[in-house]
């Protein structure tokens, strides 16, 4: 069989989540942006004045910037937006119990596996569907030690001091375009609180699906980690397949505090048809550590680099990432370590997988502040191509502004080498067996961090279609 | 059938797939099932190019001639099908597959020969592998080690043998094992390949070297020097003890 041919039967194109639920929701605003449809938000929400100003000053910034031009393509993204919805409401409040959400959002979450997810070892499950939280639920061993695990809004509502402290100060607005758009339109998204000292022993999951189709889910998620405290927090994400392209665009702020220690988890399986625009940073303090393990594997553009800001002496920063870029595909991603304090130390590592015209891009910033003496970090990144129209771009950037701090950067592109293939076929494997295994072996350092559910998921993606085998 | 050679290699010409020269020229050679034949010659002679054309690597082509393994052409047969038929070659210079254990691969690699539908018993698996293991002597989490990966020359050509001890070809050619290993990894490579075919009597080897010094440790029951492409001369044992005395520059006459 030649090589472009069996690659072909690689089943990481196989999208199972593409399915549609009917059509369902409570209130939407018309397709578009405007301030009026700010003001909606907001009104629905019920929120107090101060979020209402925040939202409309985003609005400004977001109309003042231009579109970037330094990443993936953007330029039907324009067009896109003028025909999307920015809002859609599934029902009228967050569930805390699954009985209570409406029949056709529970199937399809059921056929997502939630809350199957929930009854395995979940300290807390979170489901969004298009604008909102609808259900969210946290353990009462968890709850009783002051753990909070709500929508945002629940958040804001419920304790309106310790979000306001935090919201949009480690993200600003006008970081970017898309902090912006999503400072004025934000709605969904987890408000995290664990208490000094907790250590939750198994992960909070929050599930994000859209349903609805042009359509802008834009969630916010806020998450205090106090001194001493552990927590994991894993966010999966998909969508049906759509002729017309969709927009998600999450801002997730993270506060790491002293000793602490956070690990946050993505598993994008967007549909094909999703600009997947989402800005994401951690402040590390003292001798805390935040890991960012970020999986890209669906959306038609990804731009995402995972941030850590190491504020407090001893910090520690860990970012890996693994991105698949299929055929119609880009995924620009990577990671950003700030070393602002001596002694931080952070390691990215980074994977991406290429196939057919598929696109992956690291594109990464190590910044070392003058002062931050005695810093380590370092970059991995390996890209692997399958075929020889697949493309991979490194786009690193290195600014260290101190002379008494150590940077390392390596990066490596490989293909599925003809001796591989021709080593293991000689052991008896079929050429897309070979093939199946040299990927996972290539991914492997990332899956086994993944947990287990989301591992078995990674190696089904690439697992190979066999023709007639069972099963 | 049953009375065929395990390989007969008849008139067998062969070239690299996108070049002219040829490398093979009009080989003939026969091994009877369960014998040891051993094939020296100097380098640039072909000797690794033969294993290489009856593994099937797809750098290499065959211009003339005829390969049967049990009586059967194995010419058009991809690498992988000669395999599941029973044909190993255990490689001069293994390729790493960094991130893939060696236990996952043979696994794969056993899992390959059963019947669809058929699933691998791990707990034989793994006693298999176990006693490969320590036949190698290797530590057992050996098998844990991605395969090749950081490997020294010695602990490749180990994984070879193992590889081998696991998956029981009944026709194994070995290239050049001999190479890059010293006296106590020779030993031990050997003692699991003698132990090998000890074990299955039928199982026929033909070992592909430069050195007489392998011989030492593996006997074979013919030698045969190869020189530009084709087999010159014949013999028992013996033959590669005249090799090792005298080398190989007499034989360089044809060219």
């Amino acid at each position: 069989m030649p090589k472009s041919e069996l690659v072909e039967n690689l089943d990481l194109d196989n999208y199972k989540y593409g399915f549609v639920d009917s059509e369902s929701h409570v209130y939407r605003t018309k397709p578009g942006l405007d301030e009026s449809i700010v003001r909606e938000i907001s009104r629905h929400k019920e929120e107090p004045d101060w979020m209402l100003e925040f939202r409309l000053k985003a609005l400004k910034v977001y109309e003042s910037k231009p579109m970037p031009t330094w990443g993936g393509d953007l330029s039907d993204l324009e067009a896109t937006l003028n025909e999307i919805y920015f809002y859609v409401k599934p029902q009228e409040q967050t569930e805390r119990s699954w009985d209570d959400v409406p029949d056709n959002i529970k199937n399809t979450f059921e056929r997502l596996g939630i809350p199957e997810a929930e009854q395995q070892a979940l300290a807390g499950v979170g489901a969004q569907y298009e604008s909102e939280m609808v259900y969210h639920s946290l353990k009462e061993e968890w709850a009783s030690k002051g753990v909070i695990f709500d929508s945002i809004e629940d958040g804001l509502k419920n304790h309106p001091e310790i979000f306001k402290e935090h919201f949009g100060t480690i993200i600003p607005t006008a970081d970017n375009k898309f902090s912006a758009l999503n400072s004025a339109v934000w709605s969904g998204g987890s408000f995290v609180y664990i208490p000094k000292g907790v250590h939750l022993k198994t992960p909070l999951q929050a599930y994000f699906r859209v349903n609805q189709e042009r359509m802008g889910q834009f969630e916010r998620t806020l998450i205090i980690v106090e001194e001493g405290a552990q927590a994991h927090y894993i966010e999966g994400c998909t969508a049906p397949v759509y002729s017309t392209d969709s927009f998600h665009s999450g801002v997730i702020e993270i506060v790491v505090k002293k000793d602490a220690r956070f690990r946050y988890t993505t598993i994008q399986n967007w549909s094909n048809n999703m600009y997947n625009l989402v800005t994401q940073r951690a402040v590390v303090q003292e001798n805390a550590t935040m890991e960012w393990l970020d999986g890209n594997l669906g959306s038609k553009l990804t731009m995402k680099y995972p941030s850590c800001y190491l504020t407090g002496k001893g910090a520690h920063g860990s970012i890996m990432s693994i991105a698949y870029a299929g055929s119609g595909q880009h995924q620009d991603t990577g990671g950003k370590v700030v070393h602002a304090a001596e002694n931080t130390t952070s390691s990215i590592i980074s994977k991406s997988i290429s196939k057919e015209d598929g696109r992956s891009s690291y594109r990464g910033l190590c910044k070392v502040h003058e002062g931050a003496t005695g810093s380590r970090s370092n970059v991995e990144c390996d890209a692997l191509l399958i075929n020889n129209t697949s493309r991979t771009d490194t786009y690193p950037y290195i600014e260290v502004d101190e002379k008494r701090a150590t940077v390392g950067h390596e990066a490596t592109v490989s293909k599925v080498g003809d001796e591989q293939l021709f080593y293991l076929k000689n052991r008896g494997l079929s050429e897309e067996e070979a093939m199946a295994l040299v990927v996972r072996g290539f991914i492997e350092p990332i899956a086994k961090e993944l947990p287990l559910e989301y591992a078995v998921e990674l190696n089904r993606l690439i697992e190979l279609e066999m023709e007639g085998s069972v099963g | 059938m049953s009375n065929a050679p395990a390989l007969e290699i008849q008139g067998l010409s062969a070239k690299v797939a996108d070049e002219d020269t040829a490398i093979l020229k009009d080989l003939d050679l026969v091994l009877e099932p369960g014998q040891i034949h051993a094939i020296m010659g100097p380098n640039g002679s072909g000797k690794s190019t033969l294993g290489k054309v009856l593994s099937g690597h797809p750098s290499y082509q065959v211009t003339g001639g005829e390969v049967l393994y049990l009586g059967q052409s194995i010419l058009d047969m991809e690498p992988d099908e000669r395999a599941l038929a029973g044909i190993f070659m255990a490689f001069q210079y293994p390729v790493e597959i960094p991130g893939v254990s060696i236990a996952n691969f043979l696994r794969t690699a056993v899992q390959a020969r059963l019947e669809r539908g058929e699933e691998l018993d791990l707990f034989d698996f793994q006693d298999q592998l176990l006693e490969a293991m320590e036949l190698l002597e290797v530590e057992p989490s050996f098998a844990e080690r991605p395969v090749n990966d950081g490997f020294s020359g010695g602990e490749k050509k180990r994984n070879e043998i193992l590889q081998m001890a696991v998956l029981k070809p009944s026709l194994a050619i070995m290239d050049e094992t001999d190479s890059g290993l010293d006296i106590d990894a020779l030993q031990v490579v050997s003692k699991g390949v003698n132990t090998l075919h000890e074990q299955n009597p039928e199982m026929t080897i033909l070992l592909i070297t430069h050195y007489q010094r392998l011989l030492d440790y593996i006997k074979p029951d013919l030698v045969h020097v190869m020189v530009d492409g084709k087999i010159v001369r014949t013999g028992g044992p013996e033959l590669a003890l005249e090799l090792e005395k005298q080398g190989y520059a007499n034989w360089k006459v044809s060219s």
